[in-house]
């Protein structure tokens, strides 16, 4: 176990606010598989923090720990001051409120329209609203992402641009503190991209949420990342700012902006 | 070597499906309860398997009436069909063909749905809503099976029985209330009740071994389509083996 008495230092944040979540010393295996290696990261509120990795380093992993949907073997999590692999399950249910995540794969759910995919996460979590003002949410959540006439339509009959779209909707309903975005242009074509990179854009200035981008698409990177954490071999390898890291004579850095 | 391998791969599955149905059970009785939800699955695994249940059990009821008569015409016991063919129908054929029926339509529906849902991240997504989604997805799915599936048992029954009388009027004429008075005057309490009990049973392993097969699935597309070819196929075998021990515990009870 690495949790207390071996903390190492945490990175620096860009200092925009207060941290909003903090991991430390992380470790994460499947079975002789060691997928995240001592693994620290901190988000400041209102930041965008994008983690760059190659496929298979560990970077979905991490975010579904961050979320609780995996444990890790060892290391801290803490999101808005909660220690996340400790909370029960109905504190975790109560922090993951605010907390957003878009999957990679969208993960709408096909048996229900979009107005059914939207008012999932509204009814589930017990939030107290009248008919209307459910209707209001999401009417306003479809606004932010420009697909007011889609509400009725199943997920089958979008295009894989319009489902990302719907799928960002479902994640701002609850108006999270923190959203975290699982390989956001994965599959789609450069033009769709740019635009959910442009929507990623205006959602942090909107609801001023802090963001954690798992992304290995460069164009959503320099777009969005305040500040870039380069995840290799299950360690934080290297952070700074997209300039930073552009200029860097590291070749295993280089690799990836060239 | 081969062998071995099939008893290990054997008992570790027979192992995870006990420990998934323990933790169905820990789950079954706990609030929140998704009355919701099992009323949605109630009707999309009961009524909308209602048509093909009728077709298959009104046919399976004509084909037996027709295959049965001739030998018992030889035997000069002609009177004796629509008992003969009640009594088979209600005690065996009825439940397990309506059982394997609903195997084949609703354990690999439930098999693919649960499989597509575990590959495209929609468990993970509803999670992360704020749902428990074993109890959402699959505890209402296993009850919804374990409810329903007597029901269609003995509409099936019926309607099989429906099919005995048109099948016994295609060579004679047998009056609607004759045939029906021919058919319960042979039925027992012993007949009807283990057949009706046994379809509980049936109901729960289709739902269970689907709700598995699917929540488990493995990755990508082929895992989905291998969920729901071996629900049914797991299923189908289950539903023979409770039936072999159901007509051992009936002849214990003295039921037969």
């Amino acid at each position: 176990m690495h949790i207390a008495g071996n903390i190492k230092k945490i990175p620096q944040t860009s200092g925009q606010g207060e941290a909003v979540m903090t991991v430390r010393n992380l470790y994460k295996s499947f079975g002789a598989h060691r997928v995240l290696i001592d693994f620290s990261l901190a988000i400041n509120s209102g930041e965008n923090v994008v983690v760059l990795g190659k496929s298979g380093s560990g970077k979905s992993v991490l975010i579904k720990c961050i979320i609780g949907l995996l444990k890790p073997d060892s290391g801290t999590i803490e999101v808005l001051g909660e220690s996340i692999p400790e909370l029960s399950d109905e504190a975790l249910d109560e922090i993951r409120m605010k907390i957003g995540f878009l999957f990679q794969s969208n993960a709408l759910y096909d048996s229900m329209t979009v107005r059914g995919n939207l008012e999932f996460p509204l009814r589930r979590h017990s939030i107290t609203a009248t008919q209307e003002e459910v209707d209001e949410l999401v009417k306003s959540a479809l606004e932010d992402v420009k697909l007011e006439h889609t509400i009725d339509m199943m997920p089958a009959e979008l295009s894989g641009g319009m489902r990302k779209r719907i799928a960002l909707a479902r994640t701002l309903i609850l108006k999270p503190a923190i959203i975290l975005y699982d390989e956001p242009t994965t599959g789609l074509d450069p033009i769709t991209s740019r635009e959910i990179i442009e929507l990623i854009k205006e959602v942090q200035q909107k609801y001023h949420s802090a963001s954690l981008i798992i992304s290995h698409d460069m164009n959503c990177v320099r777009m969005v990342a305040d500040r870039v954490v380069m995840l290799i071999d299950g360690k934080n390898y290297k952070e700074g700012t997209y300039d930073e890291l552009i200029q860097s004579s590291d070749p295993v850095i280089k690799a990836f902006f060239e | 070597m081969l062998r071995s391998q099939f008893w290990k791969n054997f008992l570790q599955e027979t192992g995870e499906i006990a420990r998934f149905t323990g933790r169905l059970f820990s789950q079954w009785f706990k609030p929140r309860y998704e009355i919701r939800e099992f009323l949605r699955q109630c009707y999309i695994i009961g009524y909308k398997s209602l048509p093909l249940i009728a077709l298959t059990t009104f046919i399976m009821g004509l084909v037996l009436t027709m295959q049965i008569r001739p030998f018992l015409v030889d035997y000069g016991v002609e009177s004796q069909l629509p008992a003969m063919v009640g009594i088979a129908i209600i005690r065996e054929i009825g439940p397990v063909i309506t059982a394997l029926i609903f195997a084949g339509k609703i354990g690999s529906s439930i098999g693919a749905e649960l499989g597509s849902m575990k590959v495209t991240e929609q468990i993970d997504a509803m999670e992360v809503s704020g749902t428990n989604p074993f109890k959402y997805l699959v505890v209402t799915r296993v009850m919804a099976a374990t409810f329903m599936l007597p029901l269609l048992v003995v509409l099936g029954d019926a309607v099989a029985l429906y099919g005995t009388y048109l099948g016994v009027n295609m060579t004679g004429v047998t009056n609607f209330g004759f045939f029906w008075t021919k058919v319960f005057r042979n039925l027992s309490f012993g007949d009807v009740l283990p057949a009706f009990v046994k379809s509980f049973f049936f109901g729960f392993a289709v739902g269970i071994v689907g709700c598995y097969k699917g929540y488990y699935s493995k990755k990508g597309t082929e895992g989905v389509g291998q969920s729901a070819n071996s629900a049914v196929v797991l299923s189908s075998v289950l539903i023979f083996i409770i039936d072999l021990i159901a007509v051992q515990v009936t002849d214990v009870l003295g039921l037969n």
